[in-house]
């Protein structure tokens, strides 16, 4: 076992604990935070290979930007009170059926890359540049850069959306 | 494999020049406060602080002592785990950003190795001290959320609402820099601003992109919670805004982290728009003397190109009255949004134009 593989172990622990703190806490700003470490340590994993461009734009956007906003809302909210109202049958099972079907999705995916891989070109997925922001550049805008530009529509949208929703309430608000 | 590289003189090169670094930042942080109070007395034809030591230079060491012998108070109903953490998470912020700028010049010793001034040369810079900048709020957001105090929860919203919309214009301002440069490196961007004058035009980015420093230096301003984008800490609405439940040293570090912020913004403005540790006629000077001194009057250089942006800070506390919100609001998002945007573009044009 050498040092790569220790720290592998220990990030994948501390991982998995503040994913479980996620669930588990009372305190809605608790998960909130464990959220934010939970995004560190994936944070971490890129680091160990290598993607250090994924790495940080993983840090700016989901813990520098996204959870502030999280934090934003719940603070406004005030759910501060440990206690947190007994969710009815319907509603657990939906949340149970959409999570079982998640999990599906994902051991689906991770199964058909690993299946996908063999017989492929190792080289490619060992080689320790490949998440260079050079290499990730260069993959974005020449093989990806339709479902990449695709993305950025949907961002637009949700953008508009957002904007329009804003002007409604202050066009009400004139109004009264 | 990375790790495998790390050696003990290494480590012990690393933490030395850690150290060093943060104490360097900490004792001028320190003196920015002396210096704050002084430049103040100074716009505001008083004398300042003139009674401990000579030109009251002691007085930054009696506020220090003063604040560590201080009543330690945690508010009964507040979070007692996140109202620790708040203080702290804003100090460890305030020092982290050091960790990529190239400080000055490598020293190349007599048997040919290299000793870096700068902790880590990391491929990604630039995005590392946004990273960190970005996760500076949550030092005030978690300490006023804590708090428990309704005064604290609207300073540390406005901090919050304040700080994501103005990282959006300075991360846009930069990537002209970065289409520019064609790094992400602080190193390689500072190495390429070399000396003053090269190839008919000047060398130093603040020359080529006068409109991306306009915007950074703006944003800078309100990432920093400074004046006049201090509405997180507007006391004639918010008595003492995100610190007010908070004393003795807790309140000393949030004081105190807002100092170092802006030693360390003032290093990164000199090294990403005023050349760094280059400067004019250093190639003759290279010429002339040893290795080791050009290090370390490159590392004065900086510095004092630092000390520059830190009075310029000042001057500008003590001279403009502060923003309305929606003002603020108005700026971030309707003026400097666009106007980095237009920037991209032309810079965008320009470089293509030049490779054709």
């Amino acid at each position: 076992m050498n040092i790569y593989q220790i720290t592998f172990w220990i990030l994948s622990l501390f991982t998995l604990a503040f994913a479980i703190g996620v669930i588990m806490s009372r305190n809605p700003i608790n998960s909130v935070l464990f959220l934010i470490l939970t995004f560190f340590c994936i944070s971490g994993h890129y680091v160990l290979m290598n993607a250090q461009f994924l790495a940080i734009v993983n840090i700016i956007v989901y813990a520098g930007a996204i959870m502030v906003l999280f934090l934003f809302v719940i603070m406004l909210m005030n759910l501060n009170s440990d206690t947190e109202p007994q969710k009815n049958f319907l509603v657990q099972f939906a949340g149970v059926v959409s999570g079982g079907a998640l999990l599906l999705i994902m051991v689906a995916a991770i199964k058909s890359s690993i299946t996908g891989l063999e017989g492929k070109n190792i080289d490619l997925i060992n080689s320790t540049d490949i998440g260079l922001i050079k290499n990730l550049g260069t993959v974005l805008f020449t093989t990806y850069v339709f479902p990449f530009e695709i993305a950025s529509v949907l961002f637009l949208s949700a953008m508009v959306g957002a904007v329009v929703l804003g002007k409604k309430d202050s066009a009400l608000k004139t109004v009264e | 494999m990375i790790l495998t590289a790390i050696t003990l003189g290494f480590i012990l090169e690393k933490v030395i020049l850690v150290s060093i670094i943060l104490g360097g930042s900490l004792g001028i942080a320190m003196y920015s406060t002396w210096a704050e109070r002084k430049v103040a007395a100074v716009m505001q034809d008083r004398r300042g602080p003139n009674r401990a030591g000579p030109f009251g230079l002691f007085q930054p060491l009696a506020d220090g002592l003063k604040l560590f012998m201080k009543e330690e108070i945690i508010p009964t109903l507040s979070n007692k785990f996140l109202f620790i953490l708040g203080p702290s998470l804003a100090m460890l912020m305030a020092c982290m950003t050091s960790a990529v700028i190239p400080w000055g010049p490598n020293i190349v010793h007599a048997d040919g190795s290299v000793f870096t001034l700068q902790v880590a040369d990391i491929n990604i810079g630039i995005l590392f001290i946004f990273g960190v900048v970005s996760l500076g709020v949550y030092g005030i957001m978690l300490g006023s959320w804590a708090s428990n105090n309704k005064y604290s929860l609207l300073s540390g919203l406005r901090a919050a609402a304040q700080a994501v919309s103005y990282e959006l214009a300075m991360g846009l301002s930069l990537i002209a820099l970065v289409m520019m440069s064609g790094s992400l490196s602080m190193r390689e961007i500072v190495e390429q601003q070399h000396g003053f004058w090269d190839n008919g035009y000047f060398t130093w980015n603040f020359f080529k992109q006068p409109l991306a420093f306009i915007i950074f230096i703006v944003c800078s301003f309100a990432e920093l919670n400074r004046a006049p984008f201090d509405l997180s800490e507007c006391e004639s609405e918010l008595v003492g805004g995100y610190h007010t439940e908070f004393s003795s040293m807790k309140l000393g570090f949030y004081l105190f982290a807002e100092y170092i912020n802006m030693f360390i913004t003032s290093i990164i403005l000199s090294s990403l728009f005023f050349g760094g540790y280059n400067y004019p006629g250093m190639d003759w000077v290279a010429l002339h003397v040893s290795p080791l001194f050009v290090s370390i009057i490159g590392v004065l250089v900086l510095l004092g190109k630092a000390v520059a942006f830190i009075l310029f800070f000042m001057f500008i506390r003590w001279t403009l009255p502060r923003f309305r919100y929606d003002q603020l609001m108005d700026l971030g998002w309707k003026s400097l949004i666009p106007l980095a945007l237009f920037n991209m573009l032309v810079t965008g044009a320009i470089i293509l134009a030049f490779q054709k």
